[in-house]
C-alpha cells in the first residue's frame, strides 16, 4: 500500500493524529476547520495506539508507535508531519532483563511538563512506566512503580494488562498519576520513586469486594492543567471524578444513559468541561445505536448530550479509550474516532459535529494539537488564535464531508 | 563452509535488501548462527527476538525444512543444514 500525499501544516494549522488497526493517518486544517488534507496509512498494516506531538523547545515532532503483529513495536518519530520516520535499528523500549518481561504493546506516549524539555514517558503494556530524560533517545523502565507490590496481582483486562494514562502534574515535577487496566490509579509525589494506590471509592463490579484498594479496571482518566488536583475518571462501569488529587472519588454518572465507555478528555479552556462516550455495557456500542457525546459543563453535576450532526439510529459504534481528543483552539475543536473507522470532529465545543473522514481501519487513538503552538502551559491560556489562510501544499488527499 | 539465512521481505530494509545472507562460517547452533547474524544485520535482532532472548511469538525459524520449535529451539544443532529461514507465521482473523 502506498503513502497517498503529504501534509505540511503552518503554525497554528490544527494537527489531526490517528492510529488506527492498520497504520497511521495525519490530518491538517486551517484552525477553520472545514476542510482537512490527509496523508497515509504510514506504517501501512501495523497497529498503533500510541500517538503524541512534541513542540516543546522548538521541535515539531510526531511519535509514533507502531506494533508490527510479527516484528514487535518500535518507538518512531517524524520531524516533517510523516513524510519521513525515523526506524530504529534496536528496539528503544525494553524492558532489563531482571525482569523477565518482554514489551507487548506501547499505550501512550506523553511528552514532559514545559520546564523539562528532553523529558518524556511512555505507558505500556505489560503494564509499566518507562522515562526517556533526553528526548526520546534512550528510555529507562520507572523501578519505583515496576517493583510496586501490587504488581503482581494486576491482571489484564480484555485489551490487555496496559499503563495507559499518564496525567504529569503541570508544575510539579515530583507529581504524577498514572492510570492501569486492571490495576486503577497510582500516585507518585517523590518524582517516581514510590507510588500509592488512589482509588477510594472507584468501583469494581467484576471483584467480591466492591471497593478494593487496587485491581479497578479504570478506563481513562483526565486532568484539566489549570486545576490538577481535579481528576475525570470513566471506569468499566462507573464515572467519577476527585478533587483532591485522588485522594478519594465520588460517582459523578448523573444523565448518562451508560455509566460504561472509555475515552474521557478535558475542554482545553474551561476546567469544568469533559467530554465522555457512553457505551451500552454488553453490547460495547453507544446505547441505543445512538452515536451522542456527553458534556458536562459543571465539572460532573450534570451531563447533556450533544448530537447534531451524529447519526442517532443505526449507529452500532465502538470508541476506544484514546479516542477523542480536543485542540486548543477556542472555540475548542473536539474529535472522535471509531471502531468503524468513521472520524467525526466538532469545531464549536461539541455544539455541532460533522464526519471528517470515513473508511479508515478501525481507529485505536487520536490525537489533535495545534502545530507549534501546544503546550501544556499553553494550553490553559491560549485565546482566539488567527485563522491564517492556507498556501497550497504538496497534492494531498482532501476531504469535506458530513455537510 | 557456509550457513545461509532466507529474510523475510519487511526486514530486507535492515539486511540491505537481501533476500539471502550467507555467513561464511558454520556455526554449531541456530542460536550461534543468529548471533553472527546480529553482527552483520543488528537492525534484525529486535525484530526477531524478544528482549528476553526468545524468539517472538509469531516467528517461525526452520533450521533447513524443521521448525526449531520442534528440535531444541536455538539450541538446534546445526549439522547437516545449510539454511535457515526466517518466516513470519501464517495468522491472522480476530483483529484483522
Amino acid at each position: 500500500m502506498q503513502t497517498t500525499g503529504n501534509i505540511s501544516p503552518k503554525p497554528g494549522d490544527v494537527l489531526l493524529m490517528i492510529g488506527t488497526m492498520k497504520g497511521i493517518f495525519l490530518l491538517s486544517s486551517t484552525a477553520a476547520r472545514q476542510r482537512w488534507k490527509v496523508s497515509g496509512p504510514h506504517f501501512p498494516g501495523e497497529v498503533v495506539y500510541a500517538l503524541a506531538y512534541d513542540s516543546r523547545a522548538g521541535r515539531q515532532h510526531v511519535w509514533a508507535a507502531p506494533q508490527s503483529p510479527f516484528y514487535g513495536t518500535v518507538l518512531c518519530s517524524s520531524d516533517d508531519f510523516g513524510m519521513n520516520w525515523t526506524k530504529p535499528e534496536a528496539a528503544n523500549l525494553k524492558f532489563p532483563e531482571d525482569t523477565g518481561l518482554s514489551l507487548k504493546q506501547i499505550w501512550q506516549i506523553v511528552p514532559g511538563r514545559d520546564n523539562e524539555p528532553d523529558v518524556l514517558y511512555c505507558g505500556v503494556e505489560p503494564a509499566a512506566l518507562f522515562e526517556s530524560k533526553d528526548a526520546g533517545k534512550t528510555w529507562s523502565l520507572v523501578r519505583g512503580l515496576h517493583d510496586h507490590p501490587h504488581r503482581a496481582r494486576w491482571e489484564p483486562g480484555a485489551g490487555g494488562l496496559c499503563l495507559h494514562t499518564i496525567l504529569p502534574h503541570p508544575t510539579d515535577n515530583n507529581k504524577m498519576h498514572v492510570a492501569i487496566s486492571t490495576g486503577g490509579v497510582y500516585r507518585t509525589d517523590d518524582g517516581g520513586k514510590s507510588w500509592q494506590a488512589k482509588n477510594n471509592g472507584v468501583s469494581a463490579e467484576f471483584l467480591p469486594d466492591k471497593y478494593p484498594e487496587f485491581g479497578q479496571c479504570v478506563h481513562k482518566v483526565a486532568m484539566h492543567p489549570s486545576q490538577p488536583d481535579r481528576l475525570f475518571l470513566q471506569n468499566h462501569g462507573g464515572l467519577f471524578r476527585s478533587f483532591n488529587a485522588a485522594e478519594t472519588w465520588e460517582d459523578m454518572a448523573n444523565g448518562v444513559p451508560s455509566d460504561f465507555g472509555f475515552p474521557i478528555i478535558s475542554h482545553p479552556h474551561d476546567p469544568d468541561t469533559f467530554y465522555i462516550i457512553p457505551l451500552d455495557y454488553e453490547m460495547r456500542c453507544v446505547p441505543d445505536a445512538k452515536l451522542r457525546v456527553y458534556r458536562t459543563q459543571d465539572a460532573g453535576k450534570t451531563w447533556k448530550p450533544l448530537t447534531r450532526g451524529l447519526p442517532q439510529k443505526g449507529a452500532y459504534e465502538t470508541i476506544l479509550r484514546d479516542g477523542m481528543d480536543a485542540d486548543s483552539l477556542d472555540p475548542a475543536g473536539v474529535y472522535f474516532g471509531t471502531r468503524s473507522g468513521k472520524v467525526y470532529g466538532s469545531a464549536n465545543n461539541g455544539n455541532s459535529w460533522k464526519l471528517i473522514i470515513d473508511d479508515l481501519p478501525p481507529v485505536t487513538c487520536i490525537k489533535a494539537t495545534v502545530v507549534n503552538g501546544e503546550t501544556q502551559a499553553k494550553k490553559v491560556t491560549t485565546k482566539r488564535r488567527a485563522v491564517k489562510k492556507q498556501t497550497k501544499k504538496k497534492p494531498a488527499r482532501s476531504t469535506r464531508k458530513g455537510k | 563452509m557456509s550457513i545461509t539465512f532466507v529474510i523475510p521481505g519487511p526486514l530486507r530494509e535492515f539486511t540491505d535488501g537481501q533476500t539471502d545472507v550467507v555467513i561464511n562460517v558454520k556455526p554449531g547452533t541456530v542460536g550461534e548462527a543468529l548471533g553472527l547474524l546480529w553482527q552483520r544485520y543488528p537492525g534484525l535482532k529486535d525484530r526477531i527476538m524478544t528482549e528476553q532472548g526468545e524468539v517472538r511469538q509469531h516467528i517461525n525459524i526452520f533450521a533447513g525444512e524443521e521448525n526449531i520449535k520442534y528440535t531444541g529451539g536455538l539450541h538446534t544443532q546445526l549439522n547437516n543444514v545449510d539454511e535457515i529461514y526466517i518466516i513470519p507465521a501464517v495468522s491472522g482473523g480476530i483483529n484483522n
